[in-house]
């Protein structure tokens, strides 16, 4: 069995309204080392049997499911 | 040109032109405009300004034709929304607006966004919200694409309306392979205001200051103007930059914020900063005071590092506004903007000079005067005077009804009916859809028309959404005609006069005679009717190059009417059959027509005229008998018989008391008629209604009728859990019926599109 | 007259209907308060009502019970023993605040749901259903995202026994099937209280359910248990 773990978030540049609010609940609770945040998704895929997932396949998944193109990226390890 | 810093600034080519989307002669104008060559900044501003979003350049001369004058008008076309007197110290605002290209591309943000947008609108007019409406047009319910954005679109208005508070009332979503790559989405709210607070989206006064509030700039959607402005290719969905990201909370922030700052009397306009953002909300500000204006770039606030003038001017990122404060106001304007934890940043003035001034970094980046940018009057403004030629296909677009085979089960074909997309309920979509918060509405979505109280005062408001494309691609005047009449008929059959509307049309690439001609026809067709029913047009929004590799969709001119219950009574009707034992009756009359009908697509696969004709004499008179009739407290229900004709508008009236909490009721129904028995029972003849009332009150309802010379018959009653339809057909040997079971149909027609949804 | 506080927090936007449905309605005393507000002893009872506080970013009511407002409602609910009830959103708040057990997940279709349901009355002799009879059918509204209410094992035990379930979702007979349970709740459950019984929270909107044209009047006999529980112990 292998593993793949997964983050998704916004693109770089992309309003990330739920990161902005929690990110001024923060600061007025006090914790005023916060800059900003950015909230995202965080997705584990294990693969069958003795079946591995290779890059490409991933990527595949990414793109066609776990993450919206328009306004996500996403990044991925395989163990 | 000295004062001009363009050592940064990119060289003017002939690419970067054509990028812009300029024809030459555009662009030699825009030298005679500036004397110079543009800056990159100014080049920005102009083809946002000029885009077919912003300019109307195509529309502008044929939309003189709709009337938008009348005793109730306070405010017409040409606002961020339109507004009308109810006879009290309230008045009324609405609009509706397409957000078709965006929600194609990104479903779920682009239907959101489009629901943002058009509450900015009216509540930029002081007016708060108090319902949401949508019409929807995907293709057939079969295809994948469907599958991908109804859910999204559905999930987006739900996401955006459900959070802000404002109830989603009512609406259309119609099922239709034209719409296959360009789905439509067109978005309506409706406000009140005090009309004392009405304010409006004009800037004045010398040296006052010019303010941003709400979300910070970021480089979404820039030009989205000009994109909602070109054709969808294969190109334009891979380039997928344009999509913003909705944030309803920071709307409804923005909302009780500037309601706020109206009743603190702290400003003198405000725009919310839609399509071209900044660079429209500005330069059209400035144009309705006969003013200019001066913004200063480095003052916007800016959610990403390293943006320039051009980005800024031209970003579309969502909830923001622009006002103009009164002088000396500006810190009492951002008090409030603080209690409501959002920012108000001065970043400019109110300058004589009729020019939108542009600095960045201490220097003028774009300096341009505004009345060729804004005035479409202007001998310099791209308006284009373009001629219409009759489509080739409506040669040969009528069908002989003796081509038409008559079927033999009658009810077979109800059945199909019931269940197919364009009739079937769509309750799995209007369920997501918070339409009861503000505890206003009092006529929930699955009747013909939404009804929402106004609390403390003597009125209520009916609203409806309606357009048949198909009959406006058979027919674009008549079909156009039929849409207007049928919205107003709609409010007419809750007992509600309709008052105004407001209409989204949605067409394909103007520059195509063809499709010119449509848009001619329909505006005409819409204009013809909306004087027949005393309605002028108070707002709207025109769509155009609504096309996919398979070319353009059906001419869909979406009309959204509003209309007044008044009296201290507030009768209102619902359109479902009540008790046991009432009478039904017919105001109208059938005549034999099959063309352009859901039966005829449904059941023969045809979509083939002529569409049903329509008289707007004897359609006044209808909804006037009828609204009369509900004022009178003659009728218990009224619908409207529309898609499916008179089988399935029979069957919605025992039916559709499940969405409103009632039991389903039975009919027993008897016609008379010697027309084709498909025409009789299916066909879509126009100006029908469907009323029951008690026994008593018939000889009243009869004779109300016949005052206004309308033909009214007594076809049946209510009751049993059956639906019978008997037809005394003289000239047949073999008469027919329809006896199905109401559970049946229930089942049918709630299973038909919300098994998809 | 009995003195309701409707709380507003950034995003609440049923506010506006539980001031109409306490002061228009009922007839009593009612008023906003805004939620950096301290001070809310002069009340009897408080409102936590529904909306999107902080459009619900992160989770629902999560960012809400940070709220200056809600340290007042602690105190207000657990040493002055004064009623609390949230409504919706309210009750999401009441949970991310500690005031009520569980959590709020997802309905189980993934979707908002808007529409009439029924409920039935578990528990009558509490200070919100005084005026209910005991199994009653309640006609209410619906209108959320998040109400699939989720708790473990032994919390559900511990509700069940001290008749801390208030209201079960039911058919409009009176029985509690899964066909009835419109998101998914555990046990059905609709709405809850607290062990000593003034603080509920439900996920069902009894100020949509005031007048006759709005679809039901049930939701008067929640408002009307308040006004009555007040008027005779406070």
């Amino acid at each position: 069995m292998a593993k793949v773990r997964i983050h998704v978030t916004f693109k770089d540049g992309v309003l990330d309204p739920q990161g902005k609010t929690v990110a001024a609940a923060l600061d007025k609770m006090g914790y005023k080392n916060v800059d900003s945040v950015r909230i995202g998704k965080y997705i584990e895929i294990e693969t069958k049997g003795a079946g591995k997932m290779g890059e490409k396949e991933v990527d595949e998944i990414c793109d066609k499911l776990l993450a919206n193109p328009n306004t996500e990226k996403y990044s991925f390890t395989i163990e | 040109m000295s004062k001009y810093d363009r050592a940064n600034d990119l060289e003017i080519t002939p690419a970067i032109i054509k990028e812009h989307g300029f024809k030459q002669e555009e662009y030699d104008n825009i030298l005679k405009i500036l004397k110079r060559p543009p800056t990159y900044v100014e080049l920005g501003i102009f083809s946002a300004m000029w885009s077919e979003h912003c300019s109307y350049k195509h529309s502008k001369p044929t939309l003189k034709k709709f009337p938008h004058k009348g005793k109730y008008v306070i405010q017409g076309p040409g606002e961020n929304a339109g507004i009308i007197d109810t006879g009290t110290d309230m008045a009324v605002a609405f609009k509706i607006e397409s957000h078709n290209h965006p929600s194609a591309v990104e479903p779920f943000q682009g239907a959101a966004t489009g629901v943002g947008g058009i509450l900015r609108d009216v509540f930029t007019m002081g007016a708060r919200p108090i319902a949401s409406l949508n019409s929807l047009r995907f293709g057939s319910i079969k295809s994948a694409n469907t599958h991908r954005l109804l859910p999204g679109v559905v999930a987006g208005i739900a996401f955006y309306g459900n959070c802000i508070g404002v109830p989603t009332v009512a609406g259309e979503t119609v099922f239709e392979e034209t719409y296959e790559d360009n789905c439509l989405v067109n978005a309506m709210t409706i406000g009140i205001v005090e009309k004392k607070k009405i304010i409006k989206a004009k800037a004045s006064g010398l040296g006052n200051s010019v303010m941003y509030i709400g979300a910070m700039t970021g480089r979404d959607g820039i030009h989205g103007a000009t994109f909602a402005s070109a054709e969808l290719s294969e190109e334009t969905a891979e380039n997928r930059s344009s999509v913003q990201v909705a944030d309803p909370f920071m709307e409804k922030l923005l909302l009780e914020a500037t309601l706020e700052l109206i009743d603190k009397k702290v400003m003198v306009g405000i725009q919310d900063m839609g399509a071209a953002g900044l660079t429209s909300s500005s330069t059209e500000m400035a144009f309705r005071g006969n003013v200019g204006m001066e913004v200063d770039m480095d003052k916007v606030p800016q959610r990403e590092k390293g943006m320039n003038a051009y980005e800024i001017m031209l970003s579309e990122s969502q909830e923001r506004m622009l006002l103009v404060a009164k002088k000396g106001k500006e810190k009492e304007v951002e008090k409030v903007l603080n209690k409501w934890g959002l920012h108000a940043v001065v970043i400019g003035k109110i300058i004589k000079k009729q020019n939108i001034i542009v600095k960045e970094k201490g220097k003028i980046v774009a300096d341009i005067p505004i009345e060729p940018l804004a005035d479409s009057g202007h001998p310099l403004f791209p308006l284009k005077h373009q001629k219409g030629v009759k489509p080739a296909y409506l040669a040969d677009i009528n069908i002989k009804k003796s081509d038409v085979k008559e079927p033999d089960d009658l009810e077979a074909v109800l059945k199909k009916l019931m269940g197919c997309p364009n009739i079937a309920s769509k309750s799995n979509i209007w369920e997501q859809y918070d339409h009861m918060v503000q505890t206003n509405t009092v006529t929930l979505p699955g009747s013909d028309a939404a009804v929402i109280d106004v609390k403390d005062r003597d009125f209520m408001i009916a609203t409806s959404v309606d357009c048949n494309g198909r009959y406006v691609y058979l027919d674009p005047f008549k079909g156009a005609q039929i849409a207007m009449a049928e919205s107003a008929r709609n409010v007419s059959c809750s007992g509600a006069e309709p008052v105004a509307f407001t209409n989204c049309l949605n067409f394909g690439n103007p520059e195509d005679p063809e499709i010119f001609w449509q848009f001619e026809k329909s505006v005409e067709g819409l204009s013809d009717a909306a004087r027949a029913l005393k309605t002028p047009v108070i707002s709207g929004n025109v769509s155009f190059y609504n096309e996919g590799p398979a070319g353009a969709i059906y001419p869909t001119p979406t009309v959204g009417m509003v209309g007044y219950i008044t009296g201290s009574e507030k009768r209102y009707c619902k359109q479902f059959f009540r008790d046991n034992n009432d009478v039904i009756l017919m105001i109208g009359e059938t005549l034999e027509e099959i063309g352009a009908s859901e039966y005829l697509k449904e059941l023969h696969g045809l979509v083939k005229g002529p569409v049903p004709d329509i008289n707007m004499k004897k359609e006044v008179l209808i909804q006037k008998t009828c609204r009369d009739a509900i004022k009178k407290g003659f009728v218990k229900s009224a619908h409207d018989v529309s898609k499916g004709g008179l089988a399935v508008a029979l069957t919605e009236c025992c039916i559709t008391g499940t969405l409103h909490g009632e039991k389903p009721i039975g009919a027993f129904v008897e016609l008379q008629s010697d027309i084709r028995l498909d025409a009789l029972l299916f066909g879509e003849t126009q100006s029908r209604i469907i009323v029951t009332a008690a026994r008593e009150k018939v000889t009243a309802l009869k004779k109300l009728a016949s005052k206004n010379n309308v033909i009214i018959s007594e076809i049946g009653k209510v009751g049993g859990s059956r639906l019978i339809i008997n037809v005394d057909w003289a000239s047949k040997k073999n008469p027919k019926k329809i006896n199905l079971g109401i559970d049946e149909l229930i089942d049918i027609w709630s299973k038909g599109v919300n098994k998809y949804v | 007259m009995v003195k309701f506080g409707v709380v507003v927090f950034p995003g609440s936007n049923c506010d506006k209907d539980c001031l109409w449905a306490a002061g228009d309605v009922m007839g009593q005393k009612a008023d906003f308060i805004w939620h950096e507000s301290k001070d809310i002893n002069k009340y009897d009872v408080i409102i936590l009502p529904g909306g999107f506080s902080y459009g619900d970013y992160l989770r629902s009511g999560a960012i809400a019970r940070f709220s200056k407002v809600m340290e007042s409602v602690q105190k207000f609910a657990v040493k002055k023993n004064k009623l609390v009830i949230g409504i919706c959103n309210g009750f999401q708040i009441l949970l991310e605040a500690g005031l009520l057990p569980g959590a709020m997940l997802h309905n189980k279709n993934l979707k908002f749901i808007c529409k009439y349901i029924n409920m039935r009355v578990e528990n009558n002799s509490t200070p919100f259903t005084g005026a209910c009879g005991k199994n009653q059918v309640i006609k209410i509204p619906i209108a959320h995202g998040e109400g699939n209410y989720f708790c473990d094992e032994k919390t559900l035990n511990s509700l069940i026994e001290n008749d801390q379930v208030v209201f079960r979702y039911c058919d409009e007979k009176g029985s509690v099937t899964d066909d009835a349970n419109p998101n998914g709740a555990l046990y059905n459950i609709a709405g809850i209280m607290n062990k000593k019984g003034n603080v509920m929270g439900l996920m069902p909107h009894p100020e949509r359910a005031m007048k006759k044209e709005l679809g039901s009047t049930d939701g008067n006999f929640i408002f009307d248990s308040i006004v009555s529980h007040v008027k005779k112990y406070l």
